[in-house]
């Protein structure tokens, strides 16, 4: 393999090389929230007619693994490589801004997928018994689902390595981890339908992008939402763009990588 | 066409007790096919000058190109020309020996490298290592292989950045035969080292940094000839008499005097006798380029005031 595709290859090898702590570990978290929230709220909350509080926190933690994993893989590859020197191996290839670009975004991608499907296949495996699910584990729309698991990934691929050129040190990114995207994901509505909040949480709920992910991904699955998914496929898709613009720009001016 | 061509090239760095100037207006080419010495002591900017070549850094002003290609201008197009043995020991911990060479051979759009790998992996003597993780490797097994990573794409110019730092002295005859052996296949060699012995024997041409300044540059052969021919080397006990000291190279009890002739060593033998000092183990050598480079940097100090 060569140019681009010999870098995203490494990226991938890198996290499958650790698979057991890059992707067994997050799907082990999402069974345990399944587990914990599925057994204590059942019964308790309330969500889209027809659809149990199991089945409807099924693909929010789904799609929350596979968001959290892609910027866990371009930001911890990136700092990681920053702080061990040894990037210096690609910054002295002719490998272009674009290059490093695909390559660090799609490998966080294929990271993010994997562990959602980690998760999907372990958490079916965990509810198969509960017969009030019936099936409504399989996507109804399945390319609804996978054009948000795919864009969502590809944005916090992105934006990982955003944080992961910026960051010097390890606890700055994991400030970045803790401050931004922890609460930014835990408030997108993985558990909770945004109906059941009071209004002006609803409003707030509205400005955060991983809203639209998770609802939009929820979608795919039982073909209802909180908001149309052309609205949310357009949110994402323009935050994309934008911060896949600012990435690419850091790459080619070599911030903080090129003295 | 020069193999390298720095021009007026100098570096300021921005840092919080102010502009740091690491080099300031270095000049001089390189021809394709030298084996090429660049020395200075820590800190002279020969580092920088490196980072500049290898597009790590960028220069503050001036220019410099490989085989022709600007840097700068055509980045992607030099570094395939270049192949660069960074100075700090880094290496990859999630991969083996082999894995790490054929990334590296990718990102070069190299195809099938796998014969030059193990040729490559033979000539450093690291054959054993190809399927080791690059953590189970020694030290000096590390910075081998940052050798070979630098030549997975058969490089025309080949810059050395203190290669032979941590490496022992039976594993440094392999890595000069086999730089040696690809100088002589036609690789240019850009070397910076503190053993001035192996830039003595190797190099055909030197340049000397101080200060981010090239304060000699020569064919080595003209600059050993241009210093002082002998140097009395003696063992003493006690300090060195004033009169000496400021000339004298001392390592521990070893003390090396610069002398054009016998009446020089006469007289810094004299001034030892009047001080009612004893020197031991006394020998007269031919100076070597320590000798030079000492020469030179202690006459481009500034007087300072003490």
């Amino acid at each position: 393999m060569t140019g681009w595709r010999a870098l995203f290859y490494k990226e991938v090898l890198r996290f499958w090389k650790v698979g057991f702590q890059t992707v067994g570990a997050p799907v082990l978290t999402s069974v345990l929230y399944l587990l914990i929230f599925g057994h204590v709220l059942e019964d308790h909350v309330k969500v889209y007619d027809g659809v149990g509080y199991t089945a409807f926190l099924i693909p929010g933690l789904v799609m929350m693994s596979v968001l959290q994993n892609a910027f866990a893989n371009s930001s911890s590859s990136m700092v990681q490589s920053k702080i061990m020197g040894n990037l210096v191996f690609l910054l002295l290839t002719p490998l272009s801004h674009w290059s490093w670009f695909f390559a660090y975004t799609l490998s966080a991608v294929v990271r993010g997928m994997a562990v959602g499907m980690g998760v999907l296949l372990a958490t079916a495996l965990f509810v198969w018994q509960s017969s009030a699910l019936n099936f409504s584990l399989l996507p109804q729309q399945p390319l609804w689902a996978l054009v948000f698991a795919f864009t969502g990934a590809s944005m916090l691929g992105a934006l990982g390595l955003i944080a992961g050129l910026w960051a010097e040190k390890f606890d700055q990114m994991a400030a970045f981890q803790n401050f931004v995207i922890m609460p930014m994901t835990f408030l997108s509505g993985v558990f909770y339908s945004i109906h059941s909040l009071p209004d002006f949480w609803q409003q707030v709920s509205h400005l955060n992008p991983f809203f639209y992910m998770i609802d939009g991904f929820r979608y795919g699955f039982f073909g209802q939402s909180d908001v149309s998914p052309w609205l949310s496929l357009g949110v994402v898709g323009v935050s994309l763009l934008l911060i896949s613009a600012v990435a690419v720009h850091l790459l080619r001016i070599g911030f903080k990588i090129r003295g | 066409m020069p193999a390298i061509s720095f021009q007026s090239v100098s570096k300021t760095f921005q840092t919080a007790r102010g502009p740091f100037q690491a080099l300031d207006g270095v000049s001089f080419d390189i021809k394709q096919g030298e084996f090429f010495g660049l020395l200075g002591p820590n800190g002279a900017g020969k580092t920088t000058l490196i980072s500049i070549l290898a597009g790590l850094t960028k220069a503050t002003s001036g220019s410099v190109s490989v085989m022709g290609i600007d840097v700068n201008t055509q980045a992607a197009d030099a570094r395939r020309v270049l192949g660069v043995v960074p100075q700090e020991l880094v290496f990859d911990p999630f991969f083996n020996v082999r894995e790490a060479l054929q990334f590296q051979s990718g990102y070069f759009d190299v195809k099938n490298n796998d014969a030059w790998i193990d040729e490559l992996l033979d000539s450093l003597g690291l054959s054993d290592k190809a399927n080791h993780n690059m953590r189970q490797l020694s030290g000096g097994m590390k910075r081998r292989m940052l050798v070979a990573q630098a030549l997975v794409h058969k490089p025309p110019v080949i810059v050395l950045d203190e290669p032979t730092a941590g490496v022992d002295v039976e594993l440094r005859q392999t890595l000069w035969q086999f730089i040696a052996k690809l100088n002589k296949l036609g690789h240019t060699v850009l070397l910076t080292t503190h053993y001035l012995e192996e830039a003595e024997a190797l190099c055909q041409r030197i340049a000397m940094l101080k200060n981010g300044k090239v304060v000699a540059l020569d064919r080595t052969d003209e600059l050993l000839k241009a210093a002082s021919s002998n140097v009395l080397r003696f063992k003493l006990d006690a300090a060195l008499p004033p009169a000496l000291a400021a000339k004298a190279r001392v390592t521990g009890r070893i003390v090396q005097l610069p002398a054009h002739d016998a009446l020089e060593i006469e007289r810094h033998l004299a001034v030892l006798r009047e001080a009612g000092l004893n020197a031991e183990d006394v020998e007269i050598r031919k100076a070597d380029l320590e000798d030079v480079f000492l020469d030179v940097m202690h006459a481009n100090t500034p007087q300072e005031t003490v």
